[in-house]
């Protein structure tokens, strides 16, 4: 059998069953337990949790071969999936944690005393969760299917498998365990190909440093490549092409984004304290920021490498077909790894002027390189390394730890915004801790069901969805949460109105630009409002008067939405990238979004007539610890 | 800055419920170094990283221009760096006003 399959086959199995092993260790026996760990995780261990459940197969496997292609206008993921952290530290996630309940929507709905804002951020997180789990459960189906040989399906439903067991098991108390674990794995996996790789380009140890060093001729790395690519008719590397308004806008969308993550902010609940909460924090970006260092260099070795062994050289059909060695073609030869990759699909090569060698170069005209995938750069490192080819195994568990920790994560939002949220606060309040945690368990398992759906069946447009989860949150809760914490006249109608404009406008625009608003996504998006619209007549019937249209409203949107989805409604094309809004691509609209959600949310807010003063003295308690001999605001909130 | 409501945070000066002059104290001291760092988090970010890059790239650390690395690992570096200094000030300031948190 092949060394790389059995290496793979080692690592995979070792580490899913110490995952295993720990969730069977940390079995959660209480909702307490189950929601939120029974907030005794310590501060760092939370850090490293955080770590794994924020860094995804994006991050782990896409973002370096990402960024080699982009050059400078990578930064935005650079910078925007980091920055959301000091947000979070500062602004959110300690006054969350006094706060002291169990989800995201909790706060939303206490705070804004209201069953229709406590809905509305229901809906708003099982939305997110689930565009965002699918593209995890794809990720490990294509990570099993690309190394182990067995089908994508296998795969995804052997990953949907192991993430429920400890899940279901453990509830937030096993999925923060197996996310320490998940981390170690991740980083080690990253880092290894990374120090050969940096040792073999710039000769230094440390890749974060090789990034700002010279190449083995002794010139700055950044500077030779950059004249490279202008060479072969390329942007300079550290040139953008995008503008500076949309970079701004794109990063701001980003940074705001992660920190209104439901998944993200469900971690800092289950720390011991609001001062545990801002530590965390800290822990988590010092451990983000390892692989995040390293993804620029990265990028850059990989680019650099990929033009010096494959641009010009002798490309050998015998070896390509398997009936020669690449050694024996002497200096020139295109390298081993590329006839590999070559025939997993994820490089292609036409040598079109006939000369035998690989052209690379900007021009489609003259390129011969026809396909790169932008995930080779992290596979093949190893390969490019050199290096054993236990690292490749190593590698591919990497990559699974990063998707799986991920999707658990996603998944406990999802179940508790069911059992605990919907069913508890809103649909059957007289629910028993015992029945809850029933429902809670049943609500991961569906959504574990659907995931695998969605990663053996992906919807054509789950890339573009993610620009969705992003925008979502930072068009709705975002403000939402930052105005219930930071301005006690914030009231009911502002947050509804606000999260409500922030998700509309925001999701037009990315539809109008990214899927176009195709007879079926309008019907699935009625039919969304139309369950959003029936729950919340569910829930409010009996206590908010005035809603018995919500049920003709939730009708009549699921019939016009079921003629959408049988295909009956009209189509509207896709907009042109020379529409968007002052130039801002639809990654970026979110920060448009949420200025606005701010706009929109302050001045409703100012027209309406101030929350209740319990809810005035609930934010005074979230704002300040308690004093020693003054219990009056200031009392514990648990 | 793009975010209207640190200011309204900032700027809110409606009587408090129970005026506790510490409480008080210590949400006007959490706010003022809230602020500051935030501005740096800008600065370093948005405005080393993207808006003033071109004048920055003239300088380099190591061999990247300095606009360039600000924005692919310096602004990293600060925000590890600006949320432990918020953890550590912050509980300094609780010490000071003897406030436990639970």
């Amino acid at each position: 059998m092949d060394p790389t399959l059995l290496w793979t086959a080692f690592f995979v199995i070792t580490t899913f069953g110490l995952y295993i092993g720990i969730a069977v260790w940390a079995r959660a026996g209480s909702t307490d337990e189950f929601y939120v760990a029974g907030h005794d995780v310590p501060p760092l261990f939370n850090g490293m949790a955080t770590a794994a459940d924020w860094m995804s197969a994006a991050s782990f496997l896409s973002m370096a071969g990402l960024i080699a292609f982009m050059g400078y206008d990578g930064s935005v993921f650079l910078m925007g999936w980091t920055g959301g952290y000091v947000l979070l530290a500062l602004l959110l996630a300690p006054y969350l944690r006094k706060f002291g309940k169990f989800t995201v929507p909790d706060f939303v709905g206490d705070r804004y005393y209201s069953q229709v804002a406590r809905i509305v951020a229901v809906i708003c997180a099982l939305f997110i969760s689930f565009t965002y789990i699918a593209g995890q459960m794809r990720g490990v189906g294509i990570a099993f299917s690309n190394f182990l040989q067995v089908p994508i399906e296998v795969g995804v439903i052997v990953g949907a498998i192991i993430v429920l067991f400890y899940a279901v098991l453990g509830g937030m108390r096993g999925i923060t365990y197996t996310q320490v674990a998940q981390y170690c794995v991740l980083i080690f996996a990253y880092m290894v190909p990374a120090i050969f790789l940096s040792l073999q380009i710039t000769g230094t140890p440390i890749p974060q440093l090789g990034f700002i060093g010279n190449a083995q001729d002794g010139l700055p790395l950044l500077q030779s490549l950059d004249r490279t690519l202008v060479e072969l008719g390329f942007q300079p590397y550290t040139e953008g092409a995008k503008s500076k308004l949309d970079v701004f806008a794109i990063t701001l969308a980003l940074m705001v984004g992660t920190a209104g993550l439901p998944h993200v902010i469900i971690r800092f609940f289950t720390v011991p304290k609001a001062s545990d909460a801002r530590k965390s924090a800290g822990w988590a970006l010092v451990f983000i920021g390892i692989l995040y260092l390293t993804a620029p260099a990265v990028a850059v070795f990989a680019r650099s490498n990929f033009i010096d062994t494959v641009n010009e050289s002798v490309y050998s059909a015998e070896v390509a077909s398997g009936e020669a060695q690449a050694r024996d073609l002497g200096e020139d030869a295109t390298p081993q790894w590329f006839y590999n990759w070559e025939r997993t699909g994820l490089l292609g090569f036409t040598d079109k002027n006939g000369d035998g060698r690989i052209q690379y170069r900007a021009d489609a005209e003259t390129n011969e390189v026809t396909k790169l995938d932008r995930d080779i750069f992290v596979l093949a490192n190893p390969e490019i390394g050199n290096l054993p080819s236990w690292v490749i195994g190593l590698v591919v568990a990497g990559g699974l730890a990063a998707a799986l920790s991920t999707a658990a994560g996603l998944l406990m939002v999802i179940s508790s915004a069911v059992s605990h949220d919907l069913c508890k606060k809103v649909l059957v309040p007289n629910m028993s801790e015992g029945q809850e945690l029933l429902v809670a368990r049943l609500a991961a398992v569906v959504a574990v069901l659907i995931a695998i759906l969605a990663g053996i069946y992906p919807p054509g447009f789950v890339a573009a969805v993610v620009a969705f989860a992003f925008g979502l949150a930072a068009a709705s809760f975002f403000p939402a949460i930052f105005l219930g914490i930071f301005w006690k006249r914030m009231n009911r109608e502002g947050a509804i109105v606000g999260m409500t404009t922030g998700l509309l406008v925001t999701g037009i625009y990315i539809v109008h630009f990214k899927i176009g608003f195709t007879s079926l996504v309008i019907g699935v998006g009625l039919l969304i409002l139309a369950v959003a619209g029936l729950i919340i007549h569910l829930g409010t019937h009996k206590k908010e008067a005035g809603q018995p249209f919500t049920l003709y409203a939730a009708i009549l949107l699921a019939f016009v939405g079921v003629m959408g989805v049988m295909g009956i409604l009209p189509d509207i094309a896709k907009g042109a990238a020379s529409d968007h809004f002052l130039g801002i691509s639809p990654e970026g609209f979110g920060s448009v979004g949420m200025v606005l959600s701010f706009a929109v949310s302050i001045v409703t807010a100012l027209m309406t007539k101030a929350p209740p003063q319990e809810v005035q003295d609930l934010v005074e308690t979230i704002r300040v610890p308690s004093i020693a001999g003054d219990d009056a605001p200031g009392a514990p909130a648990e | 800055m793009t975010d209207p409501s640190v200011d309204a945070g900032a700027g809110e000066t409606s009587p408090e419920v129970s005026p506790t002059s510490a409480r008080d104290a210590y949400w006007r001291e959490n706010l003022t170094l809230m602020s500051i760092l935030l501005v740096i988090w800008f600065v370093v970010s948005f405005g080393f990283g993207i808006l003033g890059r071109d004048i920055l790239d003239q300088v380099s650390i190591g061999g990247a221009p300095l606009g360039f690395w600000f924005a692919q690992q310096g602004s990293i570096i600060v925000f590890i760096i600006l949320i432990f200094v918020y953890a550590a000030r912050m509980s300094a300031i609780e010490r000071k006003y003897k406030m436990g948190d639970h």
